[in-house]
């Protein structure tokens, strides 16, 4: 057999080299198929993890808010715990006072091992310079501990997070607000806040994270300030948390939730639209490839079925001398193969090209994210995977012709061909 | 002591609605060392019989047996093998893979078979080819050959695998006379020095005459067989 194995190769790249345009082009449709499907991969898979780390690294990895999910078990409910009783109407209770207790949540959970909290006070306030207004969510923050759950200090591009502490109403601004209002640091801005309160803040950084909901719409101040600026005093209505490992985010909301009642979001929910995208993303991707890699498999088939037909005499004569069928099938199988695997290497160098394509192109976009150019993800997967799908299509495209060969029967053409 | 080659109650009918017979109940034996002409008009079943001889086609009655061995019901793979190590055939277009050099033309069925590494199936197939002449030709592609080399080669290829039955379809077809009785007087050789089956269809009867028993065939049957 594996005598018969080598002439079968032979056979099988003679073959490939007498029509050797023929299968330039086939080998080229692969190519590029693989080509374009390392290129998207490393495209969309570079974008997801760039913009997944940039959620962990900016926002916190569960936030706690001062709100239920659920109502609270009704005083019938309790009385008669057996009893088929169903209260209905119930609404979950607004707990405008923020999170009790929250001294105690912190520092049960720092307690825990493997996180980090820190109280914040989020509400909405507007940013007037001049003539312009901006409306904003401020975040009362404490810099010490805010320090261990957000990167904010490494977003920072200008001023410090210690600035906060040392200027009397300091405020650090996102980049877009600072843009929109025309503030850099150092202007004095005036804070208003839906409780009627204003103050005179002074802008004393601007921080950018590439994110642009953030970026436009959030600026940091003291905790305190923002107590007074919304008029809830000792009131905290989130504590953000950071883990240690990110990926624990939502099984710790679901802890925390359980324990406490308030509302737990991890990562993954605070951006269930963004990762909702993702997923169609990948099915558009697999969609176009497919349909790359089906029309190189025609091709392939075409070629195949070509030589099947114009090699009949050969297949004739092959069979006649004593070829089994499986040695005919093994020589139209190995040209596919052949083409899928010679594609696929040559896909590996497209594609390579494909990415420092991308990675040199500069351009600015504003979406979920800034971004001046493609952020690649490239993997050693994305080359296998792209290599194994091409030669599984291309063997399946030599598979058809490759039966219809071998099944062929030699009398019909020795009669004949006269 | 069995015979070399020998079919029994042959009959090969040729499915559909007007069904179509082309061997009508053909007994025939052939001994080692026999060379053979299958003679007949176009259309009376000689070329019939001989892929039925030669195990390339099923019949639809009896069987054919191979030094005493009946091929009846033996699967497709199990007939290759025989017609690999057993059987060797030329047609009248030489059927040479255009890939593939005089030499290598010739190691395809030794290289297929297995048997030998690849320096000896050359070795082989360079003595082959010397002894019917073609020995300066052996890099050469089938193209570049004249019609008669072409089928002395499609002869050496037949002979790859030492078959014990040659079997031939009007090898001379294309032919001139001159090489038409140099390929004739290769099939003597073979049966006479070498003890093989020698089985040749032609509708040449001075060829013919060359061999030491002619088979006629009409209509499917045997007409004549002369001794």
């Amino acid at each position: 057999m594996i005598a018969g194995l080598s002439l079968a190769f032979d056979i099988a790249f003679a073959h490939l080299r007498r029509r050797k345009r023929q299968t330039a082009v086939s080998i080229l449709g692969v190519a590029l198929g693989v080509g374009f499907f390392i290129g998207m991969s490393a495209l969309m898979q570079g974008f997801q993890t760039f913009f997944v780390s940039k959620i962990i690294d900016v926002a916190p990895h569960v936030t706690v808010k001062d709100e239920f999910r659920k109502a609270r078990r009704q005083g019938a409910e309790i009385a008669f715990p057996t009893g088929a009783v169903e209260v209905s109407g119930v609404k979950p209770l607004d707990e405008i006072r923020g999170i009790r207790g929250a001294k105690s949540m912190m520092s049960d959970l720092s307690g825990a091992g493997g996180i980090e909290a820190a109280p914040t006070l989020r509400g909405q306030i507007i940013l007037r310079f001049g003539t312009k207004d901006v409306a904003a969510s401020a975040l009362g923050i404490e810099p010490a501990r805010e320090r261990r759950v957000t990167n904010l200090e490494s977003d920072l591009v200008a001023g410090r997070l210690d600035d906060l502490v040392t200027t009397a109403n300091g405020i650090i601004l996102g980049s877009g607000i600072a843009e929109k209002l025309g503030a850099k640091p150092g202007d004095g801005l005036i804070a208003l806040s839906p409780a009627g309160v204003t103050l005179r803040v002074k802008v004393v950084g601007v921080f950018r994270t590439g994110i642009v909901s953030l970026d436009n719409f959030e600026c940091y101040l003291l905790l305190r300030r923002v107590q007074a600026l919304l008029g809830r005093p000792n009131v905290v209505n989130q504590v953000r948390l950071k883990l240690d490992d990110a990926t624990k985010a939502a099984e710790v909301a679901g802890l925390i939730e359980g324990r406490y009642g308030y509302r737990s979001e991890g990562w993954e929910e605070l951006n269930r639209n963004v990762l909702g995208v993702f997923v169609i993303q990948h099915g558009i991707m697999y969609s176009t490839i497919g349909a790359i890699l089906i029309v190189a498999a025609f091709g392939i088939f075409n070629i195949i079925s070509t030589v099947v037909h114009e090699k009949a005499r050969d297949i004739a004569i092959l069979r006649a001398i004593g070829f089994e069928e499986g040695d005919i099938r093994a020589v139209f199988l190995i040209e596919g193969a052949t083409i899928g695997l010679v594609g696929s290497l040559l896909g590996w160098g497209v594609g390579y090209g494909i990415c420092r394509a991308l990675a040199a192109v500069r351009f600015e976009v504003e979406s979920f994210v800034r971004l001046q150019s493609f952020v690649l993800h490239e993997t050693p997967t994305q080359y296998v995977v792209g290599a194994a799908l091409a030669l599984v299509a291309a063997t399946f495209a030599a598979f058809l012709p490759a039966r219809k060969a071998a099944r062929s029967r030699p009398v019909d053409v020795l009669r004949g061909a006269a | 002591m069995s015979r070399a080659l020998e079919a029994r109650g042959l009959r090969r009918v040729l499915p559909g609605e007007v069904p179509v017979t082309l061997i009508d109940g053909i007994d025939v034996g052939f001994d080692a060392g026999e060379f053979v002409a299958v003679t007949g008009p176009s259309g009376s079943g000689k070329s019939s019989l001989l892929y039925l001889l030669g195990l390339l086609d099923q019949p639809s009655e009896g069987d054919v047996s191979i030094a005493g061995r009946s091929t009846c019901g033996l699967d497709s793979a199990t007939l290759a093998g025989i017609r690999l190590e057993r059987l060797g055939f030329v047609f009248q277009f030489h059927f040479l893979l255009p890939e593939f050099t005089v030499l290598e033309n010739v190691a395809i069925p030794m290289r297929r078979k297995g048997e030998w590494n690849s320096a000896a199936c050359e070795a082989r197939a360079r003595a082959l080819l010397e002894d019917i002449g073609l020995g300066d030709q052996l890099a050469k592609y089938p193209e570049q050959l004249s019609g008669g080399q072409r089928q002395r080669v499609a002869i050496a290829r037949a002979l790859a695998n030492d078959p014990s039955i040659v079997l031939a379809d009007e090898p001379t077809g294309n032919l001139d006379s001159r090489n038409a009785a140099l390929v004739f007087d290769i099939f003597g050789k073979l049966a006479r020095e070498r003890g093989k089956t020698v089985i040749v269809v032609t509708h040449d009867p001075a060829l013919a005459a060359k061999t030491d028993r002619v088979l006629r065939i009409v209509d499917g049957r045997v007409a004549v067989a002369e001794a």
